[in-house]
């Protein structure tokens, strides 16, 4: 009981776990591009949610840094995911990443 | 730190952020999932709060929500047309993804609860550390930050290249 009520760093580490399950479950299974996406920014929120907590656990101001880095990065990517999930689209007239199956028009 | 409330307010985030999370991976409707992850990214903005990382819930506010949700929106509405949000996302290979679901999460959930705990330092971060941010930016990160703000811009430029429409095709 004072497992529970006691929030720790095992707290935080067994959310962003689930969190990181979920984004794979969705990056394995899903067919449509963006849901896909979709479960990337999910694993991405995982790998933050960890930095922080041992960062507080720690005392130390690295976590924090290198989770700020990680949102940024994080937008450039999304920023260039969905431009080239729009391009494939113009060309397959589809997401769906089981079909796209070749590099040349 | 086993204050009721604060134990309270933490489960009620953590279960918003799990389950809304649960749903973005397990609906069919492309739209629904992208609702869906708003409340998991105000979910894990919260949970930043209770981390005492403020500046990092509000940028994941701003960055998250108001930027990458709105992309993801947009790329939902542009490639399944406006009026067919009724679009349904297929689903393949379901057998692997839920033994790797399955397995991930035990694995780690076994490490975590059978090893003998961690051992926090004696000083934790407390209270707010916006400032901390600005002194650590300025001396010990100063040049990734410069570099990754040359990434952002080329990353930006290079998407708006990369989605334009051609001329040539009309």
């Amino acid at each position: 009981m004072e497992q529970l009520t006691t929030i720790g760093l095992n707290h935080y580490l067994t959310l962003s776990a689930i969190l990181l399950g979920f984004g794979l479950f969705a990056v394995m299974t899903r067919k449509n591009a963006i849901v896909v996406l979709m479960g990337v920014e999910l694993i991405l929120n995982a790998a933050n949610i960890n930095f922080l907590a041992f960062s507080k656990y720690n005392g130390g101001m690295e976590g924090v840094m290198f989770a700020l880095f990680v949102i940024v990065i994080a937008a450039a990517e999304a920023a260039i995911a969905l431009a080239i999930v729009i391009n494939i689209f113009k060309i397959f007239k589809s997401v769906d990443v089981s079909r796209i199956d070749s590099m040349k028009e | 730190m086993s204050n009721p409330t604060y134990t309270v307010i933490f489960y009620l985030f953590a279960a918003i952020t799990v389950f809304s999370a649960a749903f973005v991976v397990f609906t069919r409707n492309v739209i629904y999932s992208a609702f869906s992850l708003l409340f998991t990214f105000f979910g894990v903005a919260a949970l930043y709060v209770f981390l005492s990382a403020d500046f990092i819930a509000v940028t994941q506010v701003v960055v998250y929500v108001g930027g990458i949700l709105v992309l993801l929106l947009f790329g939902v509405m542009f490639t399944n047309g406006i009026m067919q949000t009724g679009q349904k996302s297929e689903v393949f290979h379901i057998i692997p993804g839920t033994v790797l679901l399955v397995g991930i999460i035990g694995a780690l959930l076994y490490t975590f609860y059978t090893s003998h705990g961690w051992m926090p330092s004696e000083t934790t971060l407390q209270g707010s550390i916006v400032e901390r941010i600005g002194f650590e930016t300025m001396s010990r990160y100063v040049l990734p930050f410069e570099m990754v703000s040359i990434l952002l811009l080329a990353a930006l430029i290079g998407a708006a290249f990369l989605a334009r429409f051609d001329k040539s095709e009309k």
